[in-house]
């Protein structure tokens, strides 16, 4: 079947089986090997990508299905800038060891602060809930997320100095 | 893991849906969220030879109070029951229950109307619906029925459903002033199925009990209603001796297992232990 999906801005128009899944997509068809495959049983969230703005588990998603839409990967979220503010954040807090699950709570943590940028533990907490960590306890990584959406916050403020209010 | 093969049909509306299983029948299966049927795709444990896209079919999605019921479409994604306000205000049993099914990334995408067609007995909102008195919209390309969850539950991974209808909606009747409800879940961890879960609506009258509903959740077949112990509520006074009575009633009617979540009679014993808590609860929520 002849799908078109723009994957991290670029469109890509290919022919593919009904029953490939979104992540054999992105990682076999499109070589984007920054999504894994965790558990294949949509339970540990290492395969989540973002559709729209969504974060969904791509081992449980047809590819055909992504037709027409918009699919960020995690290599989508280094900019022209460099790394994201998360990215940034996850290296400075040291919210990774094996980086097996990395992308999947960058992606999550990234769509939260979309919604709040200022989130407490537990909205981190419960964000990253369908997201499993074997190596951090999760310390560090709720800590990158908030330290992300400060940076977030205050690249907000030096980029428009305007819209600040007293 | 590469389910069997299968031809994709995308339908746009629920008349394109329901001519594709009127020409596919029983080789079809309607595809909403994904959550249960991709992975059952996978492990094999189903291999339609059609699937039949209802993602984009946009009036199957919705949530509405209209003529006395609450309206939720099938297609309804978990999130956007999280996200109700009108849930929130009105339907405490809905909106306790929303945000304990699955985990949050399962919620982006699964839907009210797929984990009822997939009548898992461990699934959260046909306790729920049970206890709400819901009714399902069913729709072929003959007519519309409907069908009480009572009857839509037929057994563990069966429903109602004949190969050529969908679900198109639930409706919950608008409770009235003075009820309260509420969902209690116990479970391993976020995302797992429920060891257990009780379902509880209370509607007061008069300072006695005149309606309560009570769905039992992964103690039996299928979600199921625990009777006796909604009769002996009917009409009682809302004593903590009567709630209590029902719990032991609930737990005599519930049927468990044992299984790697716990042997049948702790959760006989969890059932009883909800029910008088998820009555308690409903009865503040009622004042």
């Amino acid at each position: 079947m002849q799908i078109t999906v723009t994957v991290n801005g670029t469109e890509r128009a290919t022919d593919v089986e009904s029953r490939l899944l979104l992540v054999h997509f992105l990682r076999d068809t499109l070589g984007l090997t920054g999504t894994h495959v965790g558990c294949d049983t949509s339970n540990c969230g290492a395969c989540t990508v973002l559709l729209g703005e969504i974060p969904v588990k791509s081992c449980t998603m047809f590819a055909v299905q992504a037709d027409g839409g918009q699919v960020t990967t995690v290599e989508g979220l280094t900019g022209e800038g460099g790394l994201h503010p998360i990215q940034a954040a996850f290296k400075e807090e040291h919210g990774l060891q094996c980086g097996f699950c990395t992308p999947g709570m960058m992606l999550v943590g990234a769509a939260l602060l979309e919604r709040d940028p200022e989130p407490t533990d537990d909205d981190v907490r419960w964000a990253i809930s369908g997201n499993v960590c074997r190596c951090t306890g999760y310390m560090n990584i709720v800590k990158a997320i908030q330290a992300a959406g400060r940076a977030m916050a205050s690249d907000a403020v030096e980029a428009e100095p305007a819209a600040v209010s007293s | 893991m590469l389910p069997a093969r299968f031809d994709y049909h995308r339908a746009e509306s629920i008349e394109e849906a329901l001519s594709l299983l009127d020409q596919y029948g029983d080789d079809a299966k309607v595809l909403a969220g994904g959550m249960s049927l991709i992975p059952l795709m996978k492990l094999r444990f189903a291999s339609p030879g059609h699937l039949v896209d209802v993602n984009p079919v946009a009036e199957l999605a919705g949530i509405e109070e209209a003529d006395g019921s609450l309206r939720i479409g099938a297609m309804t994604r978990h999130r956007d029951i999280v996200d109700s306000d009108l849930i929130k205000a009105g339907y405490p049993a809905l909106a306790t229950a929303a945000p304990l099914v699955a985990d949050p990334i399962v919620r982006n995408r699964g839907t009210i109307g797929g984990s009822l067609c997939h009548a898992d007995p461990a699934g959260d909102f046909g306790s729920v619906l049970l206890a709400l008195g819901a009714q399902m919209v069913v729709r072929s390309s003959s007519g519309e029925r409907t069908v009480a969850i009572d009857d839509f539950l037929v057994d563990t991974f069966t429903t109602a459903l004949e190969p050529n209808e969908l679900l198109t909606g639930i409706r919950v009747p608008q409770a009235g002033p003075r009820s309260g409800g509420t969902y209690l879940k116990l479970e391993r961890k976020v995302g797992d199925f429920a060891t257990v879960g009780v379902a509880v609506q209370l509607q007061m009258e008069d300072g006695h009990v005149g309606r309560a509903g009570i769905g039992l959740t992964a103690v039996g077949p299928r979600n199921f209603r625990a009777a006796e112990a909604e009769s002996a509520l009917a009409g009682a006074e809302p004593t903590d001796e009567a709630f209590a009575e029902a719990g032991r009633l609930a737990a005599q009617t519930a049927q468990p297992s044992d299984d790697v979540r716990g042997s049948a009679g702790y959760k006989r014993h969890v059932v009883e232990v909800f029910v008088r808590r998820g009555l308690q609860a409903a009865l503040q929520g009622a004042a």
